[in-house]
């Protein structure tokens, strides 16, 4: 809903407004001039010349494939087991009345609230406490903790708007659970679980510090930003990188944003 | 005579609530069953229970002779239209309607021209294209008995369909609903609030109250002979006498319906004859209603009487004295005991 209030903004609102967005997004938009800088031993402004051969250099690089592979294989499955967790967890707290029902609700989100910090010692001792070996699983499961929270805000904000007695219509018609959940309810949440999903694996393709406490010796994308950024060797590809992932995690969370902003008609309350 | 739901003292009891309390009914094939109660008396429990939304927590349930407890909704052969609709917002109207075939496996071409057939007799051809939200609720109701009715059900359970539908389409409604019904030859269990709607359209009726049956019968049997005093009052707004006055005008000393319509407003000067029976009072309060005008009167003991008195005759003063008059016969003793 936009305002329809046709008065200009005062002249020092919009020069705060402009500030504010330069503020949040020139850093961001020196990562991609440095990606094109001919210095590659310091950041030097401006840059001395402009070259492309760092993307080459960085399509070269087996290190720089080995660590996105991991951040995609990671993202995806966490992302798939949030997506199943998530949507169940969200089921259940909002279709049915249960003792407890409001204090899981609150339990599900608090990863999310806690500092990623204190998730990740968490996890990092109870693997040791359980001899867990560090490995792929357990970076996906310290990515699930959080991906889990991002779909279930998701779907359960959605679920609360499908009316019971929808599910009720559709099993009175002779449909099943199973039907009733492909035919009714996945039609109806079907894009908050995208925008969910997407969210999730934007999360986790760029999160560092659960990942510093639950990897090995493996390395996903931004461990090993941050690694290459201490060794002053062939600092653009880094940018190059940075471009990457802030293409990867931009699309997703743009999409997101569209397929739940036109979401606001309550299913099933059309009366 | 068939009997297509039996409840053999079902109650259905959420905690401390008992929201259905040991109901007997017996509704039979094809007759148009009247639910009748206010909110919170159990009639919208009781019907859930016979969609199987509801599992009973005492008694015992049949639908068409076999048991219903522990069948869930999808394997019943009964359909629901709900107060809400509870239409497919993602659906197309014709999708909506075909949904029950759908999810039976009937094949597409099949599917959908049934349901078109089911829109033709719900007055709604060529709709099918259209998406919920953008029929009126009128529209909607009738999408909703399409999408019930295309599966032949055995049973058809309507719960307030007509409750969000203005004064006008909800008379026309009523008699379509009747029609319809009396052409199918299906059984309608109906639930309303409304005691117009039920005397109007249900064969029978069963009033509930507080979980439990005050009365089943006929709208005839219900409105004239209530057996409560509840009954007398939910159903038409019937005068409920204290025994002191019944035993007062010569009758035994119990509770007793007395009409508005059945009595009649004279001056208080004239005779009356054997078989009429007469009380004098003042008046208290009137009130314009159109058609007929209600005039209340205090007859002391602090008995309040209402007559509906014909449009053509001249409303009385308040505090006036008058006399009212109605025929023995017309007052109805309650079983409740005093």
């Amino acid at each position: 809903m936009r305002s329809d209030r046709s008065a200009a903004a005062p002249l020092g609102l919009k020069i705060a407004a402009a500030a504010g967005l330069l503020f949040l997004h020139v850093p961001i938009l020196l990562i991609f001039l440095y990606a094109f800088t001919t210095e590659e031993k310091s950041y030097q402004f401006p840059p001395p010349g402009y070259t492309l051969q760092w993307l080459a250099v960085a399509w070269n690089r087996p290190d720089v494939w080995q660590a996105l592979g991991l951040s995609v294989r990671v993202a995806s499955i966490a992302t798939a087991v949030a997506l199943v967790l998530g949507t169940l967890c969200a089921a259940a707290v909002s279709q049915t009345k249960f003792f407890g029902r409001e204090t899981i609700s609150l339990l599900v989100i608090l990863p999310i609230a806690l500092p990623g910090i204190i998730t990740g010692i968490a996890l990092r001792s109870a693997f040791s406490f359980a001899e867990i070996p560090f490995s792929f699983w357990t970076i996906v499961l310290g990515h699930a903790t959080f991906c889990v929270v991002v779909v279930y805000n998701n779907a359960v904000a959605r679920f609360r708007r499908v009316s019971g007695s929808l599910i009720e219509a559709s099993m009175d018609l002779g449909a099943d659970g199973f039907q009733t959940f492909r035919y009714v309810i996945l039609p109806n949440i079907g894009t908050a679980l995208l925008a969910g999903g997407m969210l999730a694996f934007a999360l986790s393709f760029d999160e560092v510090i659960v990942t510093t406490f639950t990897a090995g010796q493996q390395q996903t994308l931004p461990i090993w930003m941050l690694e290459e950024l201490v060794r002053p060797r062939q600092r653009p590809v880094t940018n190059v990188v940075a471009m990457l992932v802030v293409l990867v995690t931009l699309l997703p969370i743009l999409a997101a944003y569209y397929l739940t902003r036109d979401g606001d008609q309550v299913a099933g309350a059309g009366k | 005579m068939t009997t297509a739901v039996l409840f053999d003292k079902v109650s259905r009891h959420f905690g401390p609530v008992r929201a259905v309390d040991g109901v007997d009914l017996a509704v039979v094939e094809g007759e148009f069953f009247a639910m009748l109660g206010p909110s919170g008396s159990g009639k919208t429990t009781c019907l859930r229970l016979m969609a199987g939304f509801e599992q009973p927590t005492g008694g015992h349930i049949e639908i068409f002779g076999e048991t219903a407890e522990g069948v869930p909704p999808y394997r019943r052969n009964v359909n629901t239209v709900f107060q809400d609709y509870a239409l497919f917002p993602h659906l197309s109207i014709l999708e909506n309607v075909a949904y029950g075939l759908m999810v039976k496996g009937v094949g597409r071409e099949e599917r959908l021209k049934a349901a078109e057939n089911a829109l033709a007799m719900v007055k709604l051809p060529g709709y099918g294209t259209r998406r919920p939200g953008q029929l009126s609720g009128g529209q909607r109701q009738r999408v909703a008995l399409a999408r019930a009715l295309v599966n032949r059900p055995r049973v058809l359970l309507l719960d307030e369909p007509l409750g969000a539908l203005d004064l006008k389409l909800r008379e026309q409604m009523q008699e379509e609903l009747k029609t319809l019904q009396k052409s199918l030859g299906i059984t309608f269990v109906f639930v309303t609030h409304d005691q117009g709607e039920a005397l109007s359209m249900a064969d029978r009726i069963a009033v509930f109250n507080d979980g439990r049956i005050q009365q089943l019968g006929t709208p005839e049997e219900v409105y004239k002979r209530p057996q409560t005093r509840f009954v007398a009052d939910f159903v038409g707004s019937s005068n409920v006498l204290a025994p002191a006055f019944v035993e007062s005008l010569g009758y035994p000393a119990r509770y007793a319906s007395l009409r508005p319509e059945a009595l009649s407003l004279g001056d208080g000067t004239g005779s009356v004859t054997g078989d009429r029976k007469r009380v004098t009072g003042t008046v208290v309060a009137t009130g314009f209603l159109g058609a007929a005008n209600r005039v209340t009167v205090e007859a002391g003991c602090g008995t309040r009487i209402a007559a509906m008195v014909p449009a053509s005759q001249a409303l009385p003063e308040q505090g006036s004295g008058v006399t009212l008059s109605f025929a023995a016969r017309d007052l109805h003793l309650m079983d409740e005991a005093a």
